[in-house]
């Protein structure tokens, strides 16, 4: 049975995610923050958490974006199969971008050209990626992502050489050399495999990941943990200050690749990494 | 300790800031980001007047949220100072004594606010709707085009900041993190 969707039901439901996933943290994001303020033991440190903690709250007290930085738009659309759309899909994409961030007060920090550099105004366009799946629903998914973190990500090709070592080096390198520019606590979404532009994906598609859930896969759960560990043993700290605290959390996805290579991507993301769902 | 700072600053005041310590600013404060940066540059390069004056004033790198009806301004935390790394040493040259933004800063940069006695203070990162509570009020000054990008004079009152570079080039960076590392070695 195919199941009809209007163009206008979309605008409202990415307004409303635009508005709520800058004003209110997943719940996973803010236990570990919190957990992180309790466990970090440099003194400084735990200041600053406690500051950011802080900072969560009243900005769901007075509807206030937690950050300025109100982000690109990155929306992720799991449309059924079964879904007939009356109306432009894209453009109520773009519609519900539009009103999200007019409505919601959020700021326009898109430009309509890399190099001419003319703000759109509106925050349009979003950055939008759909995949079709079975069923007769379309689950959407606001992620506004901040490009002080979005600067210090990465891909490389790696040689099949290089294996989990070579991995681990470079997702390492990354953090480290970011230092205090994305906002530690950081969380890391690493991409391994598929082609040059699906690790990227797949990086972007870790973020979306829950922190309190690890990787299905035993193998990658554990490289996880290992790498967690090993960012949090850097001593950068919450604004690069120093203390425990780099990474909040570290989530890797996986696909199958060539035979020839070893694309691995690392997205990282700030202290405010947000996202918000909800299924039509 | 909490060392209270009023703008316009005076370069004197700034010798006494080391690393690591914690100001509070009060005072006229000029925002300015990339594009702003930008097109200082292009005004300076035509031997044109900035808008706005160079001397002991506080340059805040930010792009706030709209205001609220009734409401100053939104959201105003600093966004990364890397990024004006290619035009802060000549500013400070002109004298520009004070930068407010957030992460570290390029060694030609680092030398420029050791050459000219200036400072380089930390605002804290993603904490943008507790940083917006300390403006008192806000406005437009020029570029109005640049949205988010336009030169704003902001007031604030106790504005929580880190010095994060000292007029000496002690760099909480580099020193934050060392010290941790040795603590737990």
């Amino acid at each position: 049975m195919i199941r009809t969707l209007q163009a206008g039901e979309i605008s409202a439901a990415v307004a409303e995610l635009c508005v709520r996933a800058n004003r209110e943290l997943p719940e996973d994001i803010v236990r570990a923050m919190e957990q992180a303020a309790r466990e970090e033991p440099w003194p400084t440190a735990k200041g600053i958490l406690d500051t950011l903690c802080g900072n969560i709250g009243a900005a769901k007290e007075r509807c206030l974006p937690i950050c300025q930085d109100t982000g690109l738009a990155c929306v992720f659309a799991e449309l059924g199969q079964d879904v007939h759309i009356e109306g432009d899909f894209n453009a109520a994409v773009n519609e519900g971008v539009r009103r999200g961030y007019e409505e919601g007060l959020l700021r326009k920090s898109v430009v309509a050209d890399p190099l001419r550099r003319v703000n759109t105004g509106d925050n349009t366009p979003a950055a939008l990626t759909v995949e079709l799946v079975p069923g007769d629903r379309l689950r959407l998914t606001v992620v506004p992502k901040g490009f002080g973190s979005e600067n210090m990500s990465a891909l490389k090709m790696l040689k099949p050489a290089d294996g989990a070592e070579g991995v681990k080096r470079f997702v390492l390198d990354t953090v480290r050399s970011a230092g205090a520019n994305p906002c530690p606590p950081v969380v890391v979404g690493v991409g391994i495999g598929g082609t040059f532009d699906k690790a990227a994906l797949l990086a972007k598609h870790a973020l979306l990941r829950p922190l309190d859930r690890p990787n299905p896969d035993p193998y990658y759960a554990a490289l996880e943990r290992e790498l967690l560990e090993a960012i949090n043993a850097l001593g950068t700290g919450p604004q690069g200050f120093g203390g425990r605290t780099t990474a909040l959390g570290l989530a890797i996805e996986t696909m199958p690749t060539h035979v020839a290579g070893l694309p691995v991507a690392v997205n990282i993301s700030c202290h405010v990494t947000r996202r918000a769902s909800l299924v039509l | 300790m909490e060392i209270k700072l009023k703008s316009p600053v005076k370069k004197e005041e700034l010798a006494a800031l080391k690393a690591g310590d914690r100001v509070l600013l009060s005072g006229p404060v000029y925002t300015a980001r990339d594009a702003a940066h930008k097109r200082m540059m292009e005004l300076l390069d035509r031997g044109e007047a900035l808008p706005f004056p160079l001397e002991g004033s506080v340059l805040y790198y930010v792009g706030p949220t709209p205001e609220a009806p009734g409401q100053v301004i939104g959201s105003a935390g600093p966004t990364t100072s890397g990024r004006m790394d290619a035009y802060s040493p000549r500013l400070l040259d002109l004298g520009q004594p004070v930068m407010v933004g957030k992460g570290n800063r390029s060694r030609a940069v680092v030398e420029a606010i050791v050459r000219n006695g200036a400072v380089y203070l930390a605002a804290m990162g993603g904490a943008g709707a507790l940083m917006g509570a300390c403006v008192k009020s806000a406005r437009v000054i020029c570029w109005e085009d640049l949205g988010c990008e336009a030169v704003r004079l902001l007031e604030v009152a106790d504005m929580p900041l880190i010095v994060a570079i000292d007029s000496r080039g002690g760099n909480l960076y580099e020193s934050g993190p060392a010290a941790y590392l040795e603590s737990v070695r």
